[in-house]
């Protein structure tokens, strides 16, 4: 009975969306102040209702209703609760059903912090999310029902896939999804004030703490996915370029773009009408990437059927979706403007080219994930597009990215001198520079390899992280410098200026283990016997055996491996060969040891048959990976450093006029902030 | 610079810049496109030769032996129709078994023996790659179409 009351909730939310859909948007274009006042309330209901659903199914999950196909399918009673709530999303019905329940929440926030906002421009963008909403609920209620029974019950659950049994697991896809379903406030953003012709630097100011916290999701989310490909798929890489990996990576590199261009917009009124064309095409990718998922089009990890009743629904929505806001783009942009003129050497200038090349990198990475599946469609046969393409345009495209993200917090507005510039940051790129010629002469005796290796990738790497600290630090000079109290005027700067150095900074990080980890690692696969030691990058492994242990639903064969360095014991490890009960599915379980400089790693391959108690194993060293997702953590920190910016929280006073242009005369009834006030900087 | 000539510079160089993007794309597509290739084609001498391409199929059942060395293996892909021999030096993923899916990448080399850089099986029990079910599904057909006609494309 409780599952159909989960069924029947979505039902009801979807009627709710409907009417949010069309009301709140017709009223606004009416100037009808009921249809208009609707929207809050059923921002509100919707999220109970959908709240309602996915609590049903949890319940049933929990609870090992095993009469629910979906839970029959992906759950289990053997499986530990955690994962049983896990398994929610572990499968295709119940992701989406995640999707529209974040979306709900999303929609509902919009509702709630939006006091300020004029009437007319909530009700669109509540109207917007809506119609959003209506897709989904639709797509579930019609292909994919995870209420459906089955009769009579199964005893007992197929059992989620044993690679998504694990911590990270249960946080990774709701965090992704935040930020998938986050960018959708953007671009109901985007479309209302392309609905309401008004596109100024309030509306900037408004959208960009919502995107900017869509972003640090999406990106917290990556980084657990990238992070949990690192120790759960048991052959230690970070990102594999996978279509589904790719699917968020392109939204994420868009929306970066969006941030930046949002500032643009907000503190000088420029590159509106792109920046309403990134927010579409984020919230564009954000949905291509579900359907890339879901649909099962793309082979992966992640992508659960082949169903093509639903890839067309997905499809046909996709369709609906970016033809009717580019046409919505197309009738109305123009009226928008272009926004305050700048020179060719300004931050607008540097923020544009950056901008340009977010885009093109996105641009890249969808031409090498869709290429195979275009090729396929076009009868020339199947193939596969490997990591080193997205290597090989991606290298190229991020040098001058990062060159001129050092720059740009250092140029003024509008106009910069070119030698000013030069002079500014000379000692800093020079200082980077010489820094990264010497380090790498050092770095094998430091990580205590067999050599030194100077290669010109790590160079270029350092190269580029060095410059991007330097010209921070340069930054930070010029704004603390001054008379009076140090801590005054440290305290003097915005918090989203902090934000933007902290997420810069991140960068760096990043660069730095990326490149560390690419140019040092150590990979060793080996046959090893009881008792056989192997050498890598100055650690002594030993290979003690392997004992069997049971698992709660699985039984392991652990390795016991010791490390020693210099004759000192480091640690013990313990990589584990888990056989799932259920599922019969084998699962490597690697061991890893973290530190600041580097990872110990080891895990087991498979037993040597017609040997005594051999394995083969894999032991590797990685230098400086921890660095990679501490980067992703600075980046996501400063993005919330930035939305914590006083700024977007007195907006009573921040209403301010600059370049808005109104293509219809809005009646003045409507609108309840007051003008006028400077800009904050 | 009056504003309209400043657009025309702005403009010509997102051209170029453009221009140059698309160049990098499409030499990057060029030299990292791996075709896929059914075990009947690679017969067929459909398959090139000193460049790296990936085959699909099945691992044929008893066909997994293993060296001394425990690391080099070898073993056959079939599509049910004929098959092909692989060598593959490394640890192989959990879900590689025999009568499985499996999809492997690497070079001919004279020795008629394909030496695969990389094994892929998927992450799945239940699920086969793509490839392997083309290559088997053309493979029945060829079989049906009776032994004389080539591999149907």
């Amino acid at each position: 009975m409780i599952p159909e009351l989960g069924h029947f909730s979505l039902i009801v939310a979807l009627c709710l969306a409907i009417v949010l859909g069309v009301l709140p948007i017709l009223g606004a274009a009416r100037n009808n102040r009921v249809f208009m006042g609707v929207a809050r309330p059923l921002a509100y209901g919707q999220l109970v209702f959908v709240g309602l659903a996915f609590a049903t199914l949890a319940n049933a999950f929990l609870g090992n209703d095993f009469s629910v196909l979906y839970v029959a399918q992906h759950s289990n009673s053997q499986l530990p609760a955690q994962y049983r709530f896990a398994a929610i999303w572990g499968g295709h019905e119940g992701s989406l059903l995640l999707w529209a329940l974040l979306l709900s929440i999303w929609t509902a926030a919009v509702a709630m912090f939006s006091r300020h906002l004029p009437e007319e421009m909530v009700a669109r963008v509540l109207g917007v999310m809506g119609l959003i909403s209506v897709g989904f609920i639709l797509f579930m209620l019609f292909t994919s029902s995870p209420f459906e029974r089955l009769l009579p019950a199964a005893a007992d659950g197929r059992d989620l896939n044993p690679l998504l049994q694990d911590p990270g697991l249960v946080i990774h896809p709701p965090m992704l999804y935040m930020g998938y379903v986050g960018f959708s406030v953007a671009y109901a953003f985007a479309i209302s004030a392309l609905l309401g012709g008004k596109l100024d630097a309030t509306w900037a100011r408004w959208s960009r703490p919502w995107t900017t916290v869509a972003w640090v999701f999406m990106t917290i989310g990556i980084a657990l996915g990238s992070g949990w490909a690192y120790y759960e798929l048991g052959w230690g890489g970070w990102w594999f370029c996978d279509p589904v990996e790719n699917a968020s990576f392109m939204p994420w590199l868009l929306g970066t773009a969006l941030i930046h261009s949002l500032a643009v917009t907000e503190k000088r009124g420029a590159f509106k009408s792109w920046t309403v064309l990134l927010a579409i095409a984020a919230f564009s990718l954000s949905l291509l990437g579900t359907f890339l998922v879901r649909s099962g089009v793309l082979t992966s990890v992640h992508s659960f059927a082949a169903d093509p009743k639903r890839g067309i629904f997905i499809l046909s929505f996709l369709v609906l979706v970016i033809g009717a806001s580019l046409l919505l783009f197309a009738w109305r942009a123009p009226k928008v403007g272009l926004g305050g003129k700048f020179d060719f050497v300004s931050r607008e200038s540097l923020l544009l080219s950056n901008n340009v090349l977010l885009s093109v990198a996105a641009a890249s990475v969808f031409i090498g994930t869709l290429y195979p599946l275009f090729m396929d469609a076009l009868g020339y046969g199947k193939l596969s597009v490997g990591p080193p393409y997205f290597e090989a345009v991606f290298v190229p495209l991020m040098m001058p990215m990062v060159f001129m993200m050092g720059l740009g917090p250092l140029a003024r507005w509008k106009k910069m001198a070119v030698p000013d510039l030069a002079r500014r940051v000379q000692w800093g790129f020079a200082s980077a520079l010489v820094l990264a010629l010497l380090l790498p002469l050092v770095m094998g005796r430091f990580l205590s390899l067999e050599s030194n290796k100077w290669s010109p990738m790590i160079v270029l790497g350092l190269l580029m992280a060095f410059w991007i600290i330097a010209s921070l630090v340069i930054s930070l000079r010029q704004r603390w410098a001054g008379q009076g109290a140090f801590m005054v005027r440290v305290r003097k700067q915005s918090l989203s200026y902090y934000g933007m150095q902290l997420a810069h900074l991140g960068v760096a990080l990043f660069i730095i283990g990326v490149t560390l980890v690419k140019g040092y690692e150590t990979e060793r696969d080996v046959r090893m016997n009881v008792g056989d030691t192997v050498m890598a990058g100055g650690y002594e492994f030993r290979f003690n055996g392997v004992t069997e242990t049971q698992g709660p639903n699985y039984v392991a064969g652990v390795g016991h491996v010791t490390v020693n360095k210099d004759g000192k014991l480091v640690g013990e490890l313990t990589p584990e060969k888990r056989q799932y009960n259920v599922s019969g599915m084998p699962l490597t379980e690697a061991a890893i040891q973290t530190g600041v400089f580097r990872d110990l790693y080891v895990s087991l391959g498979e037993q040597i048959p017609e040997s005594e108690g051999a394995w083969a194993v894999r032991v590797y060293i990685k230098p400086f990976i921890d660095w990679i997702w501490a980067g992703c953590l600075f980046m996501a920190l400063g993005g919330i450093l930035a939305v914590s910016d006083r700024r977007y929280r007195i907006h009573k006073k921040a209403g301010a006029k600059m370049n808005a242009v109104e293509i219809q005369p809005v009646p003045q009834s409507a609108i309840r902030t007051p003008q006028s006030q400077g800009q904050a900087s | 610079m009056k504003p309209r000539q400043k657009r025309a510079v702005f403009i010509v160089l997102a051209i170029i810049a453009v221009g140059l993007a698309v160049g990098l794309v499409l030499n990057a597509l060029k030299d990292n496109v791996s075709l896929y290739f059914t075990p009947t084609q690679v017969y067929n001498k459909e398959a090139p030769q000193g460049r790296s391409f990936r085959i699909g199929g099945l691992v044929e059942e008893g066909s997994v032996k293993r060296e001394k060395d425990g690391l080099t293996v070898h073993f056959m892909i079939t599509d049910l129709h004929k098959n092909l021999p692989v060598v593959y030096k490394g640890i192989l993923p959990d879900l590689f078994k025999e009568g499985k899916g499996v999809v492997a990448q690497g070079k001919m080399e004279a020795d008629g023996v394909m030496h695969a850089s990389e094994v892929l099986a998927k992450h799945d029990e239940n699920y086969m790659p793509p490839e392997a079910a083309d290559a088997l599904k053309k493979a029945q057909a060829a079989n049906a179409a009776s032994a004389v006609a080539p591999a149907a494309k």
